[in-house]
């Protein structure tokens, strides 16, 4: 229990890394604040090693501390969409047999981008801005490629059952 | 990669190349203009022609020149907009979220009730 604890603390502090490095990389394709999504690298690993309650808290201590380091309010908002509709539809996907983690993470990058785009739709009540749907299709699925393949390198070498029994 | 996997990929590619092909297509790539759009309501419609400086709100301030529009000015707390690159084609936007606003260029084709309906809610 210990272990797990410290464990998710250090995924957390991993998650909070990766979305500060990805607050300096900002996609400038029209709509503002949408990012590409390799904080979900993260909630990969947890959803794995632990399941969907842990990467939901790991997300989550993530959006909190850099949204109150580096954002506003909307940068929160968006990022608490595009990582909850992420976490679902992985955790969704992870169910269904046949799929490895690159399918898993693959659904995960874009039903992100997709949920981000969907928020700022909503918040300016334009859904013209569906117009970079392909373009954050796209960019998400290259994105969930690349943590797949990084993600399928890192469970390959520690084995999750490892980590649940100490 | 498992082959369930590779077509989840395929199948992604596939929608956006259609999504990209049904926007082209319901766009209109012609007789471009700028629509300002604030909560969600038209605020105006400029010709990209002439060269100006529009003032939104009192919260932003949009600049047509050489028929490419930037934001030059906003009170946002996050500045995006004005970073965001100028735009000049039709289905281009720039979007403050804080303040709502919305600028997109949309196209004209000459018949009538051909583009898409810009705006909901
Ligand atoms: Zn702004």
């Amino acid at each position: 229990m210990k272990r797990k604890t410290a464990y998710l603390g250090m995924m957390s502090a991993a998650a909070i890394l990766l979305g500060y490095i990805e607050s300096l990389l900002p996609l400038s394709i029209g709509v503002p604040g949408v990012k590409l999504g390799i904080s979900n690298l993260a909630a990969v690993f947890v959803l794995y090693y632990y399941g969907t309650k842990e990467a939901a808290l790991v997300s989550a201590v993530r959006i909190l501390v850099i949204g109150f380091m580096f954002g506003n309010l909307f940068s929160i908002l968006f990022s608490l969409a595009g990582a909850a509709l992420s976490l679902l539809v992985m955790a969704g996907v992870k169910r269904i047999r046949g799929f490895s983690v690159f399918g898993v993470s693959m659904a995960g990058g874009v039903s992100h981008n997709v949920g981000q785009l969907i928020v700022a739709a909503l918040v300016v009540e334009n859904f013209y801005l569906l117009y970079y749907l392909p373009v954050l299709l796209i960019s998400g699925l290259v994105c969930g490629c690349l943590i797949g393949i990084a993600s399928g390198a890192v469970i390959r070498r520690v084995r999750p059952e490892s980590l649940n029994n100490v | 990669m498992k082959k369930k996997d590779f077509m989840l990929f395929l199948m992604i590619c596939i929608i956006a190349a259609a999504a990209f092909a049904a926007f082209r297509l319901l766009i209109p790539q012609e007789n471009e203009e700028l629509v300002i759009i604030v909560n969600g309501d038209i605020y105006g419609t400029y010709s990209l022609e002439e060269d100006c400086k529009i003032e939104i709100n009192g919260t932003n301030v949009c600049e047509i020149k050489n028929g490419a529009v930037s934001m030059t000015e906003a009170d946002c707390p996050d500045q995006l907009c004005v970073h965001q690159r100028e735009i000049a084609s039709a289905g281009d936007t720039i979007v403050c979220l804080p303040n709502r606003v919305v600028l997109q260029i949309s196209g004209n084709s000459e018949s009538e009730g051909n583009g898409i309906d810009a705006t909901a809610g």
